[in-house]
């Protein structure tokens, strides 16, 4: 059976079935027999749907198990997928990322994603509240460098730490159930310290999965902090005392984000032992403190102009009436890549300006600096 | 309101019969048009298309599975025909003027749309989308007048190669997707000597690769896959591309040639400071198109450029919605006293080809900018 299915999805991966299917691509016809059939494109069916909290108050987050595509290249643990979520009624497709919180998983295997409900989001709150088994999902590969991968500086020190906040728990608790799934015990005298703090004990998600492993024997630690207890370093040296020099991923709101980097410092070595991860865009923050803006943008194609406004230059494009194409709009998903022709850009993700001309960049993270063309 | 006539007082500059304030509440009507539809876009909409996509799909498989059976070869390239005919017009037209945009389907997205036509869809967009949409029937901008090859117009001056006119778009009209791909090299314009020939080297590679892609799968792959049939199935689909070709000839023409249909000048567009109102580009649109009257099925295998006009006032609105907003559009005329050009496919055709049978001669009455525009249109609607 196996082979009979990778032999026919190496034939439609061959290259004579992409000249016959030329110019649509074999898959636009494998959709009409069954949308979970591709030969390139990754889709996936919603197979269960489980409430994490009820959210009383707050924002409710569930579970989606999901079975994607044979297309599906598995995943790291901490890594994220693009969803693409037709929204009914409007007819749109919106596009988000989200981590897969489940242990790293095998081409064609099932994943988990779980999702916190924001009253005023669109995606989120319809996958919380009105995914079903049977729904069906765009999904793009698994990416991101936020993985299981420890730091080879000091081999010896193998301490791993997780410290997270809200649904920034999602990537630590793939990792956390990768490395439990795998057969690690403790037993070889590397510790695992789980830091995650709720809003409150009703908001805390996976609640009972991590009491199982915290009373377990398996040298893993886990700390729950909700509502008040906030972080501070001194705790962390408590728990973690050389946590400077200990493999670190992080990843939570930018408040808790902004605390631990402080306690971190500056030094070369700990920033290298510091992963980080971020669900919201810092397209904002990087606006409001960037240079006054100035200039005027234009968009060469379509001939409209605007002065520059210091928002990214998707949002500008907008503003002037255009309707660029756009999925996550915070640097990842590269539906919005557009060539600069001319002008400085400043990349808000990592503060970087460039002048080059005629350059590929993401105009959801591109801010323009000064007077600056772009073929849109 | 009715036609303003020419004893209105010198201060009261009318431009096609519309005073200023005529032009801004046309302009202003078209764009409440325009964003009603634009707020009502939904699931109907990408139902549609879904559908439509469904039906060409499924045509143009059982075209080609229908090759193995010889005696249904009239019905396989039927099949394939309306297949490309659909692909092209109802959906490759339509998605690549990013009519569909706003659905946030890369596959049917403007930017990544690809069609089955050897014309590379990024050329045609700048020749279509950008160049024939934003200078409709501007002489000396507008390439879609004439392509380049013919006269259809009386203010393009006749010269004694026109004499061939009738044969140009004969052939234009069997080789139509050839001429569209080389629409942008702007062939005549390099024999001219206003354009390099370096200029055309990318645009060259281009087409190429899309020429390459096009002939392998429908003149070596797919007739070699029937085997014993290879000529049949190479017969059936050139049919299949010469059909497409002459329907698609057939409709674009009738879309801003038949009798009536106005050209314009680049000065009188254009304001002291080199804008065109909206009103005033509203207008240009809807003077320089005409539609053709038919059946539900006649607009889908047209793509709705049945509904020229309509598709020149809003051209990323999606083209099922042209039927819709015709009623409207027609009684906004009729208010403002402008012409509608409409008629059956047999009579604009008619029209068409007296055109450029007429326009292949020289012209019996000196014509020009300064000549009586209303006097040219009563020559055409004789002509006709
Ligand atoms: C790498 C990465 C991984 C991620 N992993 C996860 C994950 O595992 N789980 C998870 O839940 N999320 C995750 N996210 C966040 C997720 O991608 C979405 O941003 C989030 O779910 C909100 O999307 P939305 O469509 O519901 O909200 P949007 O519609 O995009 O709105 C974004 C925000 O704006 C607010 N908002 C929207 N409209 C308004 C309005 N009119 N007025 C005021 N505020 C408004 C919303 O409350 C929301 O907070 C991740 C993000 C990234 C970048
Ligand atoms: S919208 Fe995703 S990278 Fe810009």
């Amino acid at each position: 059976m196996s082979i009979v299915a990778d032999t026919t999805g190496r034939l439609l991966r061959s290259r004579l079935a992409g000249a016959l299917a030329s110019p649509h691509g074999v898959d636009t016809y494998l959709q009409l027999l069954d949308p979970m059939l591709a030969a390139h494109d990754v889709r996936a069916r919603v197979v269960d749907v489980t409430r994490e909290t009820t959210g009383t108050g707050s924002a409710p987050v569930a579970t989606l198990t999901l079975q994607p595509t044979r297309t599906w290249r598995g995943h790291r643990a901490g890594q994220h997928v693009l969803v693409g979520v037709d929204l009914p009624g409007s007819a749109k497709r919106h596009t988000r990322a989200f981590t897969i919180s489940s242990a790293g998983s095998q081409p064609g295997e099932c994943f988990t994603l779980t999702v916190r409900a924001h009253e005023e989001g669109q995606v989120s709150k319809f996958l919380v509240r009105e995914a079903r088994p049977g729904q069906l999902l765009h999904l793009s590969q698994a990416q991101g460098e936020f993985t299981l991968n420890e730091s080879p500086a000091t081999p010896t020190n193998n301490h791993l730490l997780f410290i997270t906040g809200g649904s920034g728990i999602t990537p630590a608790m793939s990792m956390l159930r990768t490395l439990l799934r795998d057969g690690y015990d403790g037993h070889a005298g590397r510790k695992v310290t789980f830091l995650h703090y709720a809003r409150s004990p009703e908001d805390q998600i996976f609640a009972e999965e991590l009491a199982a492993i915290a009373a377990a024997d398996n040298g893993v630690e886990v700390h729950l902090r909700h509502g008040d207890q906030t972080f501070s370093e001194f705790e962390l040296r408590r728990l973690v005392p050389h946590f400077r020099d200990t493999d670190t991923w992080l990843c939570g709101p930018p408040g808790l984000v902004e605390l631990v980097r402080a306690a971190y410092g500056d030094s070369e070595g700990a920033r290298r032992r510091l992963r980080m991860e971020f669900f919201k865009p810092a397209v904002a923050r990087a606006a409001s403190d960037g240079e006054p803006a100035g200039g005027e943008v234009s968009f060469t194609r379509s001939g409209r102009t605007g002065t520059n406004g210091g928002t990214s230059l998707l949002e500008q494009a907008e503003e002037l009436g255009l309707n660029p194409e756009s999925g996550c709009r915070m640097g990842i998903c590269f539906s919005c890549t557009a060539r600069k022709t001319a002008g400085t850009t400043r990349d808000v993700l990592t503060g970087e300006e460039s002048s080059l001309p005629d350059e590929d960049i993401r105009i959801c993270v591109s801010q323009p600096v000064g007077e600056c063309h772009i073929d849109l | 309101m009715s036609q303003t006539t020419t004893d209105q007082t010198p201060t009261a500059a009318t431009y096609h019969g519309l005073t200023e304030e005529q032009l801004d509440s046309f302009g202003a009507e078209m764009d409440a048009i325009r964003q009603r539809v634009l707020a009502d876009l939904g699931d109907a909409d990408r139902d549609y298309l879904m559908r439509v996509l469904k039906w060409q799909r499924g045509l143009e498989i059982t075209g080609r599975a229908l090759f193995y059976l010889p005696p249904a070869w009239p019905i396989a390239v039927g099949a394939l025909s309306v297949a490309k005919i659909l692909d092209n017009m109802e959906i490759g037209h339509n998605v690549m003027h990013g009519q569909y945009d706003w659905m946030g389907d890369p596959a049917l997205n403007s930017r990544m749309f690809e069609w089955d036509n050897v014309c590379p869809s990024d050329q045609w967009k700048y020749s279509h989308n950008y160049i024939h949409h934003t200078f409709t029937n501007v002489l000396g901008k507008d390439r879609d007048i004439g392509y380049g090859i013919l006269r259809m117009d009386e203010d393009q001056a006749w010269h004694p190669y026109y004499l061939g006119n009738p044969l140009y778009a004969f052939l234009l009209m069997v080789f139509f997707e050839w001429g569209v791909a080389l629409h942008d090299l702007e062939v005549e314009n390099i024999v001219n000597g206003t354009r390099k020939l370096e200029d055309n080297k990318a645009l060259h590679a281009g087409i190429m690769r899309k020429v390459r892609k096009q002939a392998l799968k429908d003149y070596v792959l797919f007739p070699l896959l029937t085997g014993p049939f290879f000529p049949l199935t190479f017969l059936g689909n050139a049919t299949a591309n010469l059909i497409r070709n002459v329907w698609a000839f057939n409709i674009i023409f009738c879309g801003h040639f038949p009798a009536g249909v106005e050209s314009f000048t680049e000065d009188e567009i254009v304001d002291e400071n080199g804008d065109e109102a909206r009103g005033k580009w509203y207008l240009r649109q809807l003077l320089g198109s005409a539609n053709i009257t038919g059946g539900p099925l006649f607009h889908i295998m047209s793509g709705n450029l049945s509904h020229q006009i309509e598709h020149h006032l809003f051209p990323d609105l999606p083209a099922r919605r042209y039927p819709e907003v015709a009623g409207e559009v027609r009684e906004i005329c009729e208010r403002y006293g402008l012409q509608y050009n409409t008629g059956p496919l047999r009579k604009q055709l008619g029209s068409v080809f007296a055109k450029i049978c007429r326009l292949a001669l020289p012209d019996r009455t000196p014509s020009g900018r300064d000549g009586d525009r209303a006097g040219r249109v009563t020559q055409d609607a004789l002509a006709a």
